[in-house]
């Protein structure tokens, strides 16, 4: 019963964050300028993180988190560099 | 998953991770919807906020009671993403603010700072300029 419920809610929350990661994929792709597309890079990777936590508590192991920790430390990264490149016109000056 | 999970448990587990990820999903149906750049950089921040916590916090509580284990994952996730995307937005709407306003189009956003005005009404009818101390 309480394997069941669990199954089937971790079942509908990956599906809404699948859901999620294509209304951003299509942001990335039709986005009218460069700013709307690394926003939505920058969603698009917060929404894997937390799709690979899911499937962590999905499949009972910690391999995952290792991996969302990553991650979050070359998004954050990523997303910084360009937005300076945008500010810019260069990354490191 | 483990076979003798606790009712209470799973039920907890499952608002909190059915709650988040449905923020999350409005959160980027917002980027879907929104008109422009300026509304559409407020949408996904719902899910790097309250979304993800209710995720990470549900992962927290399966994992500390089922294994016995130090809640620190999570929590480290939950630390490092709130406190980096409010920076990379912030240096992504200064960035677009500045491409707008090279551009000079209409869709940039009016300055809050108000424009000095030249002389007061009392300095246009006597003629002598006050120089204000800051």
């Amino acid at each position: 019963m309480s394997l069941a419920i669990l199954h089937w809610s971790l079942f509908a929350s990956q599906l809404m964050l699948g859901l999620a990661m294509l209304a951003a994929l299509w942001r990335i792709v039709s986005g009218p300028r460069a700013q709307d597309r690394i926003l939505a890079l920058d969603a698009l990777y917060v929404v894997a993180l937390l799709l690979l936590v899911t499937l962590g508590i999905r499949t009972n192991s910690q391999v995952y988190f290792e991996i969302a920790m990553l991650i979050a430390l070359l998004g954050f990264v990523g997303t910084v560099a360009l937005a300076k490149f945008l500010m810019r016109g260069e990354v490191i000056e | 998953m483990i076979a003798n999970l606790p009712l209470w448990l799973s039920i907890l587990v499952s608002a909190a991770v059915v709650l988040g990820s449905a923020l999350t999903l409005a959160g980027c149906f917002g980027l879907v919807r929104l008109p422009t750049f300026y509304l559409r950089i407020h949408a996904p921040t719902m899910g790097t906020s309250l979304g993800g916590g209710l995720i990470l916090l549900g992962s927290a509580l399966y994992f500390s009671l089922t294994q016995g284990r130090v809640v620190f994952h999570e929590l480290a996730i939950f630390v490092f993403v709130t406190v980096t995307t409010p920076v990379t937005l912030m240096l992504l709407a200064r960035a677009t603010l500045f491409r707008d306003r090279v551009e000079g189009g209409s869709a940039v956003p009016p300055s809050f700072r108000k424009p000095e005005p030249l002389a007061t009404e009392a300095e246009m009818q006597t003629g002598i300029v006050e120089t204000k101390a800051d």
